[in-house]
Parts: structure tokens; C-alpha cells; sequence
């Protein structure tokens, strides 16, 4: 009698064990928490384990849309100083049935981002061998930046030598009306209400006596 | 003194001005040239146009490479020898004779008209792909301004499982470099197609050199106060990171650990005088046009001396900051490699986190290999060397590109560090730009190949615009394989011809008489026996040996060229490859013709005098009689006149 009772007593977890030791559908995973941490890093114990398994069952309730997955359908095995251990998922219906490793791979996928949160680790740091991990988006830009910078550079260097070009042009201008200045003054002709023009290329102007300057003599 | 050796030169009272005439010209200020405002705008402008990406990637790897603190001692005998007697030669002729560089070798001889049009020709090759690299530069600094920078991390592929397989294999800067810059193809033949975003650059590239030569030294001048100068800030930047970055000091130490024996190498010092010879531009005819702008009595010996010691300085300045981030590179690529090793022995044995560090790594690995040496096999870990990371390929384009954006990306703040590093680059770059356009675009004014009334903006925008439309080459798939080709052989051996024949130009046919007392003219002291013995016998004899070593190493060996090739087996170091033999053809156009345009010219105008003599002896018969004849008006007043209307 006190036989087959410690044999009910202590068959479920051996059995447990072998399921999860024997099985194909279990996954290893390693943590490398100081790696991950440096000095910030906590230490695993049984209350960490605890979290992974809540966290992992958390994992399948979301993928199956199934409420009834708890922390007893997570078996763990093969535990070792590294931190790695082997885990299998047991079927809600059936303890001794295992869920199929594609379903879990699927569920661990789809909320990878959550279990490392829960840990505060990273892709590299808590792995899944077997599950590569899904890579984030690349970045998509509307305008690529450099296109932007080269829009700006293009426009600086275009108004660089519109004026430069401006100001070659009005210098010959300048230049030319001097000279036709110049060769004006060799006729002897000096027009008063000449055109704008030409009297630009005299720098002195007209000297117009009707008004003087002579602020120094009437001083007081 | 000694018989001295000069070739009779008939008529050359007649082409250039005399001392006379000179100081005239200088009291005049005869407005017709253009002149420096002030020295500092000459002296940067020579400094920039010397100072290049040379010193920054050429002279840190030839100083690694060939012994460390060793490689100075031939460097700074050789830019004694060979560097400071060429620069104040160019110098000297361009203050003298006042013109650019088909102008001083017409006055010097007519026949010698073919070196300024090889120096011109150099230029323009030159010019176009040393402006290709500017635009690469470019479109790195361009893709700057961006956290994380693109060549940080690999592109992931389609279904988000991994990276790209080429990225996989090689890294995210060789990738970045080789395929999203680039594109490049497998072999020279494939062309690839035209890059698109790269002739975007090169667009670019052009326009901004344009919009600062516009009027030759005019803007020039202005420009050069931010390019020459920006380098210099940046590299101290550099340094002062560099070295508060972990390993920089062991990459220093590499550097300049000195190996004697390489002196004994005598590829060493050929190497010295090569990068001696192609730091300092010479032979471009760049030097002599900038120099022609200057007063008559500069003092163009100090110039010379100034520009090389700063040349020189800028050289070991910038190899200290390289080396001390390629340290730092080196010194991070050792901590991951251990570190991956560590973490695979961790993993294999299930040891907990923390039980090796780098320190007992070793101590380990002997304790692994004793007790289970099949499981240790099988692990493959990697050597992990400092002396390979420290000495990967670090020169040319592979430096600028791939080492050291790579070593940015681990740095704090990696886009601020790129916009610098790039920006330097920039400015090293177009600085030399200047030079190279000034030595098309004054042989193309002297040439009266086209109009003389064009104004310089449109000669400039001329010359930009054709070297544009010829660079395009640059930006197929195959880009990057036909500018290796043309900085093999556009810029080394037609450079060493021109030079020697600039010496001997000088030296024996203009008369080394003659130039003593135009630098006693100039300066007020005659030239000291080490220039003398310089230009006539010494810097001769080392470019000549020189060239003869490029010539017949060239020669002699297989032309192959280096290949990013995703298929080979070797995958991702890069594939040597031959060259196809249409590439041989190319090679002559690149090389030979500058050189026989010397020979050339001079024999055409040889053909055309006698068969002309002829006829011009019946015409001075016939204008005997004529008062032009009889009176003679000298140049200045005729040219004094002509500007007056």
C-alpha cells in the first residue's frame, strides 16, 4: 500500500523528467545575464526559473489563445552552471503529451520581445537554440538623408555661382561704362543732366558752386 | 667655375623679359595678371595643393610597412635631396619668367613647348580621378547624417532571418564600400552600368571645384583659407580622441617601432623618393602657375624650404593620428575575437559566466588542450593576433573607407566623428583640386587653343565640365578598377619624365648661369652650393633612378588588379586578377603619350622651321624697306597701349 503510494507520489515528476530529457520537441536555452548586465547583473535562482516557466506559459496562452496553460505545462531539465537548461511545453489536455517544437518555435517567435523585456536581456543574450531570432525592421526612410544633404550642398554651391557669375557681369558693366566715361571727358563735353550712365564713370562728379560747404567760416 | 654644360639656346634674350622690364612690371603692377592679395593666400594655396590624401593614406602605410621609425630616415634625406631643389626650382622659374607652364618652357625653347603640354596633360588625367575619389568622399559624407551610420550593421534579408550573405561573409563596412558605394562587378570587363548616386556625386564634386576656381585665383584664394586650414583642426581633433580611446598608443608604437634593417632594402628607399616626389605635386605645372602670380623679389627660397618642412611635418602628424585610431581599431577586433572565443568555450563546456577573462585565457586553453584535445580540435576557435589587425590593409582608399569608418562606428558619437573625418578628406582633396585645374586650365590660355576674349569662367567651366563627362567612367560598376588603373599609370611615369626634363630644361639649356643671377635678381643672393649641386646633379639622378625602377618593374611583371569578387573561393579577401590586352592599349594612351608629347612637339616644330625657313628668309627680303623694321617698340608699351581702348 505505502508503496504504491510513494509511487504515485514520485512518478509524475519522474516521469516529467523523462519527458523533457528524452524529447525532440524541447528547446535549450542560455542566458548570459553577465554578459548582458555587467554589474547590474542578478543571480539565477529558483525564483528566476520560476519567471522564465510563467513567462513562457504567458507565451503559449498568446500564441494558442488558450487560457488554460500554467506554469506546470513548462518542463525543465538539464539545469547547469552555465545557465542553460532544456525546456518542453506538456499538452493542456494531456500531461504526458508534448506540444510539437514548431507550435512552441512559433509562440516563442511571436513574443520574443516580451520574455527578453521580462528578463531584461537581449537576442544575443537570452538564446533559443534552434529559433533564430527575427532581425528588426530596417529602417525605411521617406527621403534618404543623404539625398537631403545633397540637396542642401547642391543648392549652396548653385547660389555660389549664380552670384559670382552676377557679379563678374556687373563688374564688366562697371568697367565698360567707365571706360565710355572716360573717353566722354576726352571730347570736353561734360553734360549736366547727362545720362546716369555715363557720369557713373567719373568718380568725383560735378562740382556745383551754387552750394558750398563752408561750415568753417560761419562758426560763431 | 667648372666647365659648365649648356646647349646653345638662341634668341632667348628675345622671348623672355629682362630684369629691366621685370622691375618695371612691378612698379606698374601691370593689371593684366592676376596676383596674390596677400602671401598667406600663396603659401596655403601651395601648402594645400601639396598637402593631400597622400600624406593622410599613403605616407602612414609606406612608414608601417618598410620599418617604422626607421622609414624617416630615408624620407628626410630624400625630401632634402630630391623634394626642396625640385619645389624651389618650379618655384624659381615660374617667379622668373611669369608665366604658367607651357609658357615658361615656350620662352625657354620653343621645342620644349612638349613638356607644359605633357604637364598639362598629366593634370587633366590626374585631375579626373583624384575628383572621382572627392565625390566617394562625398557620398560618405553625405550618408553621415544618420544615427546609426549605414555601414554600422548589415542589412537583414527578405524574410528578416539573417543578414545579406555578402555582408554575412565579409563585414558591414566592406559591404557598404564594395556594394552599396560602388556596386562593384567581378571583373574590369563587366561594366555594370552607371551608378547612379555616384555620378550624383561626382556632379557634385565637380560643381563645388568649379564654383571655387571660377576665376582662377581669385576665388581660389578666398577658398583656401577654409580648405587648407580645416585639415589641420580635424587631425587635432582626432588626436586628442584617438588618444583617450583604448589601444591607441599600441597602434603608434607599431608605427614607429623602428626596424632597422628594412634601411638596407633598397625598395625602401625607392619608395621614400617616390612618395617624396608625388607628396610635393611637382611636374603638374600647378607650382609654376602659382608661383608666376608672385611679386618678382619673393623670396622664393624660404617658400620652398617652408612648404616642404610643413609638407613633411603634416606627412609624420597625420601617419600619429591614423596609427593611433587603427590601434584603437586593432585593439577592439582583439577583444572581440577573444571574447567570441571565451563565449564559445563557455557554451561548449557549460562554465558559468565569468569563469575565464582574458587574462586566464590562456592558462585555459593549455588546460583544454591536455585533457580533452579531440573536443578542443573541433572547436576551431580563432587565432586572435594584434599584429594581423594592426597591419590590415591600411592604404589608399581601403584606409579611408573600410578601416577607418569601421573604427568610427565604435566610437561615441560615430556620426559627429564621420562628418569630420570626411569633411577633412574633403578639403585635403580639393586643395590639391586647385592646383591640378590651374595646371589645364593656364596651358589652355597659353595655347590659344580657344578663343582668347572667353572669360576664365567659362575656360573653367569648360575644363569641369569635360572632365565630368570623361569621369563618368569612374562611376560604372567597374569604377573603382579603371581608378586603380589611372593612379597606376596616368600619375607615376609621365610625372618622372616631365620632371627630369624640367631639370635638365633649366639646368643646361635655360643655363644654370643664368638662373644663379636671376634668383641674385629675385632674392638678393646667389643660390649656395647645395642647390647647385642639386639641380644639376643630384635630384636628376634620383628621379632618373626612380623612373628607371618604376619602368622596368612595370614592365617586367604581369599587370594584375585586385577584384571584390562574391563567387571566388577566397571570398572576402579580395582576388588578383589579370588584366585583359585591350587594357594594354589604355595603359600607352595613359603613360605613353604625355611622355612622347615631349619628343613629339619638338619634332614637329623642327619639320615645321625647316620647311617654313624657306619661305620666311624670301619675306624678309621683300620687308627690308619698311620703317617697322628699323624701329623697335618694346612689349610693355605696345601691351600698355592695347589696354587703353
Amino acid at each position: 500500500m505505502l508503496a504504491g503510494v510513494l509511487l504515485l507520489i514520485f512518478l509524475p515528476p519522474l516521469v516529467a523528467k523523462d519527458l523533457c530529457k528524452d524529447s525532440q520537441d524541447g528547446f535549450k536555452v542560455r542566458l548570459s545575464i553577465k554578459t548582458g548586465l555587467g554589474d547590474d547583473a542578478y543571480e539565477w535562482n529558483e525564483s528566476e526559473m520560476f519567471l522564465f516557466r510563467s513567462t513562457l506559459a504567458y507565451a503559449m496562452r498568446k500564441h494558442s489563445n488558450q487560457d488554460t496553460y500554467t506554469i506546470d505545462n513548462i518542463l525543465v531539465c538539464n539545469d547547469t552552471q552555465r545557465v542553460s537548461f532544456v525546456f518542453v511545453v506538456t499538452s493542456t489536455d494531456d500531461p504526458d503529451q508534448l506540444i510539437p517544437k514548431e507550435q512552441v518555435e512559433l509562440a516563442v517567435r511571436q513574443n520574443k520581445h516580451r520574455i527578453n523585456n521580462a528578463f531584461l536581456l537581449s537576442d544575443m543574450t537570452l538564446e533559443f537554440m534552434g529559433i533564430p531570432p527575427t532581425l528588426s525592421a530596417p529602417i525605411i526612410y521617406d527621403t534618404e538623408p543623404w539625398l537631403i544633404v545633397f540637396g542642401v550642398v547642391i543648392g549652396a554651391v548653385a547660389v555660389g555661382i549664380v552670384a559670382l557669375l552676377m557679379s563678374t557681369v556687373s563688374k564688366k558693366r562697371r568697367a565698360k561704362e567707365k571706360a565710355a566715361g572716360l573717353s566722354e571727358e576726352d571730347e570736353g563735353i561734360v553734360k549736366e543732366n547727362g545720362t546716369a550712365l555715363s557720369s557713373l564713370g567719373r568718380k568725383e562728379g560735378v562740382y556745383n558752386q551754387a552750394f558750398s560747404n563752408d561750415d568753417r567760416f560761419t562758426k560763431l | 667655375m667648372k666647365l659648365k654644360l649648356k646647349l646653345p639656346n638662341p634668341g632667348l634674350d628675345e622671348r623672355i623679359p629682362s630684369h629691366a622690364e621685370l622691375e618695371k612690371l612691378e612698379l606698374e603692377e601691370a593689371g593684366e595678371r592676376p596676383q596674390w592679395d596677400n602671401k598667406a593666400q600663396y603659401m596655403l594655396t601651395c601648402v594645400g595643393f601639396c598637402v593631400g590624401l597622400g600624406n593622410v593614406w599613403r605616407f602612414p602605410y609606406l612608414c608601417q610597412s618598410h620599418g617604422g621609425g626607421a622609414f624617416m630616415i630615408p624620407f628626410l634625406i630624400l625630401l632634402v635631396l630630391e623634394g626642396i631643389p625640385l619645389l624651389h626650382l618650379e618655384f624659381a622659374i615660374g617667379q622668373r619668367l611669369r608665366k604658367g607652364s607651357v609658357g615658361v618652357w615656350r620662352s625657354i625653347n620653343p621645342y620644349l613647348v612638349g613638356v607644359g603640354i605633357a604637364s598639362m596633360l598629366v593634370s587633366f588625367m590626374v585631375g579626373m580621378y583624384y575628383n572621382t575619389i572627392i565625390a566617394w568622399v562625398l557620398w560618405y559624407f553625405f550618408n553621415s547624417f544618420q544615427d546609426p551610420l549605414p555601414w554600422s550593421q548589415c542589412p537583414v534579408n527578405e524574410n528578416r532571418t539573417g543578414f545579406v550573405s555578402e555582408c554575412e561573409d565579409s563585414s558591414p563596412v566592406d559591404y557598404f564600400w564594395y556594394r552599396k558605394t560602388l556596386n562593384t562587378t567581378p571583373v574590369i570587363e563587366d561594366s555594370g552600368g552607371l551608378q547612379w548616386w555616384i555620378v550624383l556625386c561626382l556632379f557634385c564634386a565637380w560643381t563645388l571645384l568649379w564654383v571655387c576656381c571660377l576665376r582662377g585665383i581669385e576665388t581660389t584664394g578666398k577658398a583656401v583659407y577654409v580648405t587648407s586650414t580645416l585639415p589641420y583642426l580635424v587631425l587635432t581633433i582626432f588626436l586628442i580622441r584617438g588618444l583617450t580611446l583604448k589601444g591607441s598608443v599600441s597602434g603608434i608604437k607599431f608605427l614607429f617601432t623602428p626596424d632597422l634593417d628594412e634601411l638596407l632594402n633598397p625598395s625602401t628607399w625607392l619608395d621614400a623618393g617616390a612618395q617624396v616626389f608625388y607628396s610635393f605635386s611637382l611636374a603638374f605645372g600647378g607650382l609654376i602657375s602659382f608661383s608666376s602670380y608672385n611679386s618678382v623679389h619673393n623670396n622664393c627660397e624660404q617658400d620652398a624650404v617652408i612648404i616642404s618642412i610643413i609638407n613633411g611635418l603634416t606627412s609624420i602628424y597625420a601617419a600619429i593620428v591614423i596609427y593611433s585610431i587603427i590601434g584603437f581599431r586593432a585593439t577592439e577586433r582583439f577583444d572581440d575575437c577573444l571574447n567570441g572565443n571565451i563565449l564559445t568555450l563557455m557554451n561548449t563546456f557549460d562554465l558559468p559566466e565569468g569563469n575565464i577573462t582574458e587574462s586566464s585565457y590562456d592558462g585555459f586553453l593549455q588546460h583544454l588542450n591536455s585533457t580533452v584535445p579531440a573536443v578542443f580540435q573541433d572547436l576551431q576557435l580563432k587565432t586572435c593576433d594584434m599584429q594581423t589587425f594592426l597591419s590590415q590593409g591600411v592604404e589608399g582608399t581601403g584606409l579611408a573607407f573600410i578601416v577607418f569608418t569601421e573604427a568610427i562606428t565604435k566610437m561615441p558619437i560615430s556620426p559627429l566623428w564621420s562628418v569630420l573625418f570626411f569633411i577633412m578628406l574633403f578639403c585635403l582633396g580639393l586643395s590639391t583640386m586647385f592646383g591640378s585645374v590651374e595646371g589645364v586650365v593656364v596651358p589652355l590660355q597659353d595655347l590659344n587653343i580657344l578663343p582668347k576674349r572667353w572669360p576664365k569662367e567659362v575656360y573653367t567651366g569648360l575644363v569641369c565640365l569635360v572632365s565630368f563627362g570623361l569621369a563618368i567612367i569612374f562611376a560604372q560598376g567597374s569604377g573603382e578598377y579603371w581608378l586603380a588603373l589611372f593612379d597606376g599609370f596616368a600619375g607615376s611615369i609621365p610625372l618622372l619624365i616631365i620632371a627630369f626634363c624640367e631639370m635638365m630644361a633649366v639646368a643646361y639649356i635655360y643655363g644654370i648661369d643664368r638662373f644663379n643671377d636671376d634668383i641674385k635678381f629675385m632674392i638678393g643672393h646667389k643660390p649656395n652650393f647645395f642647390w647647385q649641386a642639386t639641380w644639376r646633379l643630384v635630384s636628376p639622378l634620383i628621379v632618373l633612378l626612380i623612373f628607371l625602377f618604376y619602368f622596368v618593374t612595370t614592365v617586367s611583371k604581369e599587370l594584375t588588379y585586385i577584384a571584390w569578387d562574391p563567387q571566388s573561393e577566397n571570398f572576402p579577401t579580395l582576388e588578383t586578377k589579370s588584366y585583359p590586352d585591350w587594357i594594354y592599349a589604355i595603359i600607352f594612351i595613359l603613360s605613353g603619350v604625355p611622355a612622347l608629347v615631349i619628343p613629339a612637339v619638338a619634332l614637329y616644330k623642327l619639320i615645321r622651321n625647316r620647311c617654313c625657313a624657306k619661305e620666311e628668309k624670301h619675306k624678309a627680303a621683300e620687308q627690308l624697306y619698311s620703317i617697322s623694321d628699323k624701329i623697335q617698340i618694346p612689349d610693355e608699351l605696345d601691351r600698355a597701349s592695347r589696354s587703353l581702348h
